[in-house]
């Protein structure tokens, strides 16, 4: 069990939509250089559990904390210190991939020249850099979105599916981000169907219904 | 190294107007809305030069109230249907500075550019040149607190699928004030009387949007967005 203040500490959280319990007293927690695999059919919560975890979606019940600290009062230093990805890539079509990539990096931390493309070489979109986000597909746009999260340098991950809509290569590519990271000490959260298998320290909570 | 407030802001901005510049139809949709319907109705009533000149500060901010009110819709709504309003919202900066800074990017290209196409407008309905600073003036003030009052109705109505007609209803009451004293104060230039206290009102209503309306807006978004 690792210290609660040196991670991330989720406690009881529950959350309604409408009349649904979609979280029901959930807790878990994530250490440095640990990764939790969220799992669990359709509908019971995983999203949420992420938007919650995010600070995005405030939990009716219960309440998060990084570092000791609660994440609604800290909002800002924390939310400054984790990079998401949605399931959803959240790239704009009219902006080119490195575009993107620099207004939404670029708020995050100061930027050195050529670094984003570095972030992109690292995808394997290192081509698309200069197009449009909308002529891109689907994987190329889950790679940039990836991309992104390299490049915020962030301590915590937070990530939806990040699997979805890859080849073969690209899960390797995942997998190979992710162990490095957490290895680095970083931490993540990972929403994801599939089995992972990952040389790294991987806590599992499954959400039921 | 984090980035500062106003590196935030200017980079929001930059973003905002890169978007916009990409997409000129969006650009000039109001624009055209706002010459279409001003150079029309001298053409449906076919006015006297003289009675033209009464009814032009009237047909002038009713034009520019609507074409601006169009163009509000889509303020929040494409960047919470892609995904990167959340992307904003996290960003670590707060929302409030994001809405201020989208919003004057707002503004600067739908509202600054009605303001700077007026004169044209002006001279068709017969607006003297010497009114012409008054009129400037005037929907420069009243557009820029339309875009405040737009933003809080923009991000109350994100999550609706006929938004746009929602966001009409809880805006134009709000709005009125600003076509009263708009109104008033071109017309009182046209005439040739004094347009101080009209001026002070709407620049007043002005100060007071620009301070409040971005915390009511991202509290909108806030709730917009769980």
């Amino acid at each position: 069990m690792s210290n609660p203040a040196t991670g991330l500490v989720v406690d009881k959280v529950h959350v309604w939509r409408g009349d649904r319990h979609v979280l029901q007293g959930v807790s878990t927690q994530i250490g440095r250089g640990e990764l939790l695999h969220v799992s669990g059919p359709n509908g019971t919560g995983k999203t949420t559990l992420l938007r919650v975890v995010s600070g995005l979606l405030r939990p009716e019940q219960g309440s998060v904390s990084w570092l000791g600290r609660s994440i609604v009062t800290h909002r800002s230093e924390y939310q400054a210190t984790l990079a998401y990805a949605a399931h959803e890539p959240a790239l704009k079509g009219d902006l080119t991939a490195l575009e993107n990539l620099r207004f939404s990096v670029g708020l995050k931390r100061r930027l050195q020249p050529r670094e984003l493309r570095g972030a992109l070489e690292q995808t394997g979109v290192a081509a698309c850099a200069d197009l449009p986000a909308r002529v891109l597909s689907a994987g190329q746009r889950r790679r940039v979105s990836l991309a992104r999260v390299i490049a915020m340098q962030a301590s915590l991950w937070l990530l939806d599916e990040p699997y979805a809509n890859l080849d073969a290569a690209g899960s390797d590519l995942v997998s190979g981000l992710l162990q490095a990271h957490v290895a680095a000490g970083g931490l993540a959260l990972v929403v994801a169907h599939r089995e992972l298998a990952l040389a790294c320290n991987v806590r599992r909570l499954e959400l039921n219904s | 190294m984090t980035i500062s407030a106003w590196q935030a802001f200017w980079l929001i901005v930059q973003r905002e107007m890169r978007l916009s510049f990409r997409r000129p139809e969006q650009l000039l949709q109001p624009l055209v809305f706002f010459l279409i319907v001003t150079t029309l109705f001298p053409l449906g009533l076919s006015l006297q030069l003289s009675l033209l000149r009464d009814i032009a500060p009237g047909v002038l901010w009713v034009a520019a109230l609507l074409s601006a009110l169009l163009s509000l819709d889509s303020l929040f709504k494409s960047d919470a249907d892609d995904g990167t309003l959340e992307q904003l919202a996290l960003s670590g900066h707060g929302l409030t500075l994001i809405v201020a800074a989208k919003t004057l990017a707002h503004w600067l290209v739908t509202g600054l550019a009605l303001v700077l196409v007026s004169p044209i407008v002006g001279t068709a309905l017969g607006i003297p040149t010497g009114a012409f600073a008054t009129m400037l003036g005037s929907l420069a003030l009243g557009t820029l607190t339309l875009s405040w009052l737009g933003a809080i109705g923009a991000g109350l109505t994100i999550g609706l699928r006929r938004g746009n007609v929602l966001l009409s209803l809880i805006v134009l009451p709000l709005a009125t004030p600003l076509l009263i004293f708009g109104a008033a104060a071109t017309e009182r230039a046209v005439s040739g009387t004094s347009v101080v206290g009209a001026l002070y009102f709407l620049a007043a209503l002005c100060v007071f949007t620009c301070t409040l309306a971005p915390f009511a807006a991202a509290a909108a978004l806030r709730i917009t967005l769980e």
